[in-house]
């Protein structure tokens, strides 16, 4: 990529997440911006707030009592003076615990076709993301098709059908009903024999608690990985940035049930700001591959670290 | 479910026995505790500071009497003041007007408006005996029609067809004439999901609802919405007036603070939970059941409460004893309890009190019926006495021995020991709290002799 498109990209992905900060006065933006106007003293009161912030987006009791103990006790070893050097150590803080998770996304050393499974609770965005998805791989040489595992909800095939259509890829679908195993397996049939590097396989929503459509999504993956023993070469659990602290259960038992590979985060252009993400990243480190910042398909951006903290951190 | 508000503020008020009042002092541990509690749940911080409040200010003074401990003193508190913010139940929908009562539906992206509209026409078709008729607004998602046209054939609901070229308005213009022609009672409007702060979108449905006028706009929340849902109900009730709130995926095993957040917020009442993807599983509200589920303590009071008004009380004693003297509560004594549960009489009406039941995926929960518990306790008499004793030892391939001998599947086998550990769990609170008749004396004190309110099944 030309570090001009790459520029462009980043000021869309800041735009899109400034605009959604800045209409509302986000909870932390404001918080921490206040603590900006001018070097303060620390005292209770500016810790106090910045816990404030902190819970005001998700990061949950755990991740924010960890954080703020680990401020105070650099506040009280007079490591940290005034409120901008608290800013400061915050933000590389929480660079710092999502470091890990900053992995580009690549089907580089893949046998292709790779097999990429979409899972995740309802309606967080997961056919959604396969239509930005396909063309975001397109865009990079990749001939794609789409498998429309989700044969339980309503249209839910013909939706993922609109998006091959906008994209000009084939769709493997059966109808409503029918096994959704089945339907991966036969798409990724058709990818071998067709020659296509890529399919992107739908699922249907399904909530992590309810222990035989885990199993079904179990059983998806036992049967692709009949036709190749490394599929699927990746399974992305797609989380809302709406979502509190369930997110931890659902990471969890999606991870148990089809073993993760990586997560996207949708609706990022909303006002929830995803901040369990931080809560997330204490206990596992599985990639965030990427973020979904609108409905339409060119709405899908790469994850960055210090663009999400920062994006969090700034006041306008 | 077990590392619940009880637990830890058991925990921390154990030292306060004796004490005659709750006191600043005294009660702040506990606070605290209500306070994470909360947060974790999802609450709003707003909210959840207001409640603290509340709660402080009808807390402190209270005297400690000699039935209650602090804890249980407290934990009425904290749960009546919540079942009080929550409202009362309300499953009504208002369409007292001239037909078609219109009813719109708002939320963010995902959140389950299309669904619920299904759900609710199931509902006043099959409850209020009206002809409803349906249609969907949202020119954006790609095959929204669609959804809400299959959705409307399941449920044989009037389905008035639309296309994503119209604009929204000319869309509801239509659809009234035609519910109108069509003798239809009710028209359900579906709308596309938006972002509070995509002013666009806002100005839109605003201008929906200022041309439809209709007798109830609803605003639909998924349950695992975190701190967001206090900004989001806000705009959203800002600039539409809402009447009322469906909270949708409540089946799931998030504790559903964002409810009580929107309830908060918006004033507005709680008028239907989802309870599935299908589109008969929508529930009247019930405030109690959302407030024992925000705090993590299941209904595990009331079924106490009636276990000590109905069981044999010999019986429970006797168990009190055994697992007083630090036996355990083992499949024998479960085998015991699903008897006693069964001799209670509807065992339906018990079935959402277990906790742990909530999690259960929802045709598991269609299934708990008395035939399941009868089930249950075929498959502990398939065992042999060691292995009632002793659970642990019970591998794989006991198991399938187990299920073959009690005609069942080893995956019912594995649900009625998942079940024994929830008990058992149980039982060892109940102990920890010093003894089970104590508390059992607790809670029937706790409940101040009121009468025991009637349930529904779910
Ligand atoms: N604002 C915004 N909306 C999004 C984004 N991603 C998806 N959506 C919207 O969220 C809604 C649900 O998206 P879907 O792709 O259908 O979600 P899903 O996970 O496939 O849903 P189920 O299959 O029903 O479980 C749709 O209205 C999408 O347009 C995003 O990044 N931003
Ligand atoms: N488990 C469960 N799933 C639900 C419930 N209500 C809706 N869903 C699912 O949630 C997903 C989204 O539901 P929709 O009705 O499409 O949501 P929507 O608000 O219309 O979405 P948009 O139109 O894209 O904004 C679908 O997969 C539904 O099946 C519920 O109560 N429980
Ligand atoms: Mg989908
Ligand atoms: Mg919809």
């Amino acid at each position: 990529m030309s570090e001009q498109a790459q520029q462009s990209e980043k000021s869309g992905f800041w735009g899109k997440l400034r605009t959604g900060l800045g209409k509302t006065r986000a909870q932390l933006a404001e918080g921490v911006g206040n603590l900006l106007l001018g070097e303060k003293e620390i005292d209770a009161d500016v810790l106090t707030e910045l816990e404030t912030a902190l819970l005001l987006t998700d990061v949950g009791v755990d991740a924010t009592t960890e954080i703020m103990a680990s401020l105070t006790a650099k506040v009280k070893r007079r490591e940290l003076n005034d409120t901008v050097a608290l800013h400061q150590a915050l933000a590389d803080m929480l660079k710092e615990m999502l470091c890990p998770l900053g992995r580009p996304f690549t089907l580089e050393g893949i046998d292709l076709p790779a097999v990429i499974f979409f899972v995740g609770v309802n309606g967080v965005g997961k056919t959604t993301t396969i239509g930005k998805l396909a063309k975001r791989l397109q865009g990079e040489g990749h001939e794609v098709m789409l498998a429309a595992g989700d044969t339980f909800r309503a249209a839910a095939v013909e939706q993922l059908a609109t998006w091959g259509e906008r994209n000009g890829v084939p769709v493997i679908a059966q109808q409503q009903g029918s096994d959704s195993a089945s339907v991966v397996f036969d798409a990724v049939q058709a990818a071998r024999s067709r020659g296509v590097d890529v399919v992107l396989a739908d699922t249907a929503g399904r909530l992590q608690a309810k222990t035989n459509l885990m199993e079904e999504l179990s059983k998806i993956k036992r049967v692709v990985s009949r036709l190749d023993e490394a599929a699927p070469h990746e399974v992305l659990l797609v989380l809302d940035a709406g979502v509190g602290q369930n997110a931890l259960s659902q990471v969890r038992e999606f991870d148990a049930a089809v073993g993760v590979t990586g997560l996207v985060i949708t609706k990022l252009d909303g006002s929830a700001k995803a901040g369990v993400l931080f809560a997330i990243a204490n206990e596992t480190q599985k990639p965030v591959y990427f973020i979904g910042v609108g409905e339409s398909v060119d709405d899908l951006k790469p994850f960055s670290p210090d663009a999400f903290v920062d994006a969090l951190l700034s006041g306008d | 479910m077990f590392d619940s508000l009880s637990d830890r503020l058991t925990q921390t008020l154990k030292g306060m026995s004796g004490k005659a009042r709750l006191t600043e002092d005294n009660v702040g541990g506990a606070l605290r505790d209500v306070r994470v509690a909360l947060l974790e749940a999802d609450v709003a911080l707003n909210v959840v500071r207001e409640f603290i409040d509340r709660v402080k200010m009808r807390a402190l003074g209270q005297a400690v009497g000699a039935e209650l401990n602090p804890g249980q003193a407290f934990v009425k508190i904290v749960h009546e003041e919540l079942v009080h913010v929550m409202g009362d139940a309300n499953d009504a929908l208002n369409l007292a007007t001239t037909p078609p009562a219109v009813v719109l539906m708002a939320g963010l992206q995902g959140a389950g408006k299309t669904t619920t509209v299904a759900k609710l026409a199931l509902f006043l078709k099959e409850r209020e005996k009206k002809k409803v008729a349906v249609v969907s607004a949202d020119v954006y998602r790609p095959a929204a029609i669609e959804q809400l046209e299959t959705l409307a054939g399941e449920v044989d609901a009037y389905f008035i067809p639309s296309t994503a070229q119209e604009e929204p308005a000319a869309i509801a213009r239509r659809a009234v004439e035609e519910a109108k022609t069509q003798f239809a009672d009710v028209l359900l409007v579906d709308t596309a999901g938006r972002q509070a702060i995509d002013q666009e979108m806002m100005a839109e449905i605003q201008a929906l609802q200022q041309q439809l006028m209709p007798v109830e706009t609803l605003f639909v929340v998924d349950a695992m919405t975190g701190q967001d849902a206090a900004n989001t109900a806000k705009a959203f009730n800002d600039a539409l007036t809402l009447t009322g709130v469906v909270l949708a995926k409540a089946d799931g095993d998030a504790r559903g603070g964002a409810a009580l957040s929107v309830r908060a917020i918006t004033g507005k009442p709680i008028k239907f939970i989802g309870m599935g993807e299908k589109v008969d599983a929508l529930e009247p509200f019930h405030p109690d059941r959302l407030a024992s589920r925000i705090l993590g303590m299941g209904d595990v009071l009331t079924l106490i409460e009636e276990a000590e008004r109905k069981v044999d009380k010999r019986q429970a004693q006797k168990l009190a004893r055994k697992i007083q003297r630090g036996k355990k509560f083992d499949l024998e004594d479960f085998r015991e309890q699903l008897k006693q549960m069964a001799n209670m009489g509807g065992v339906g009406s018990m079935v959402d009190k277990l906790p742990g039941m909530g999690q259960l995926p929802a045709n598991a929960q269609a299934q708990l019926d008395d035939g399941l518990f009868v089930k249950m306790g075929v498959i502990i008499d398939s065992m042999t006495p060691h292995e009632r004793r002793f659970p642990d030892v019970i591998n794989g391939s006991r198991k399938q021995r187990i299920a073959r001998g009690s005609g069942t599947q080893v995956p019912d086998v594995n649900r009625l020991l998942k079940q024994h550990k929830q008990m058992q769990k149980m039982m060892k609170k109940v102990t920890r709290k010093g003894g089970m008749e104590k508390m059992m004396r607790g809670m029937q004190a706790m409940q101040g002799g009121q009468a025991p309110r009637p349930r529904g099944r779910r």
